[in-house]
């Protein structure tokens, strides 16, 4: 059996759920903002299913089942909502699509 | 230090690295391949803790459906000249990194580290866990209805991906 703790994916998890958030604050790009909300979900599933195996329980990969699917259709969604914007006005920074702001 | 600890640090630094240049990248093509490689990196350590399916399924619909969707949108939308968008606003960002930082801390002291949990190894039942028959069966009998539920969000989303990216109607 190996020999790694629980720990050490709980803290690979939570360091790059963090570089998630920083990307997500500082990035102006909406697409890579996108990309970063994906490597959030993925961080959450890496602790997800190292719970799952070290708990024995299948609960965890389930969700694990149930997170990828609706990160799949929330990437088409999404991805569609970035070329509607990116139709009417042409750009994806994130600082210039302010018209919901009142 | 064994060579499993070894293999763990070795693929658990590189998917940091990757996620770091990442978000520091100028161009969303190199961008998006650099995310791919973190997705590896974490099929392979899905592996290590015995979750076959979960692997498998990560490459295929992370790195192979969901990577390749946002490569086509970048190649639809011609942002190559765009990478150089201006972002200068260095008090906000200075604030968003101190921001991740908290939420790192905070994360971290939510774990209860550095005592954290005393589990050393991984369950001995994790093995039969991870497998596609032992996922299937518990899928398709206990969490029938969530199973079912995912059908019907996958029909909203392609329909509403098409009415989003279609052409406006006059």
């Amino acid at each position: 059996m190996t020999e790694i703790p629980l720990n050490y994916y709980l803290v690979l998890s939570a360091i790059m759920f963090s570089i998630g958030v920083i990307g997500v604050l500082t990035r102006r790009n909406a697409i890579i903002v996108f990309m970063c909300i994906e490597l959030m979900l993925n961080s959450v599933n890496l602790s997800l299913v190292a719970f799952s195996a070290f708990y024995g329980n299948t609960i965890g990969q389930i969700l694990v089942f149930f997170v990828i699917a609706v990160a799949a259709s929330e990437a088409a969604v999404g991805l569609s909502i970035i070329i509607a914007l990116f139709r009417n006005k042409v750009t994806v920074n994130i600082d210039e699509i302010n018209i919901m702001k009142w | 230090m064994n060579f499993e600890i070894i293999f763990f640090f070795l693929i658990a630094i590189s998917a940091i690295a990757s996620s770091i240049l990442m978000v520091t990248q100028r161009n969303p093509v190199k961008s998006v391949l650099l995310l791919i490689v973190n997705f590896f990196c974490l099929a392979i350590i899905y592996l290590i803790l015995h979750a076959q399916f979960i692997a498998i399924i990560q490459i295929l619909v992370y790195a192979g459906a969901i990577m390749v969707l946002f490569l086509f949108v970048i190649m639809l939308l011609n942002l190559g000249n765009e990478s150089q968008l201006t972002e200068k606003m260095n008090h906000r960002k200075l604030l968003a990194y101190i921001l991740s930082g908290v939420v790192l801390l905070e994360i971290l002291l939510g774990l209860g580290l550095p005592f954290g949990h005393g589990l050393v190894s991984i369950n001995s039942n994790a093995v039969e866990i991870g497998t596609v028959e032992f996922i299937g069966k518990s899928l398709y009998t206990n969490y029938i209805l969530p199973f079912e539920i995912t059908s019907m969000l996958l029909l909203a989303a392609i329909v509403g991906v098409i009415i989003l990216a279609k052409k406006k109607f006059q």
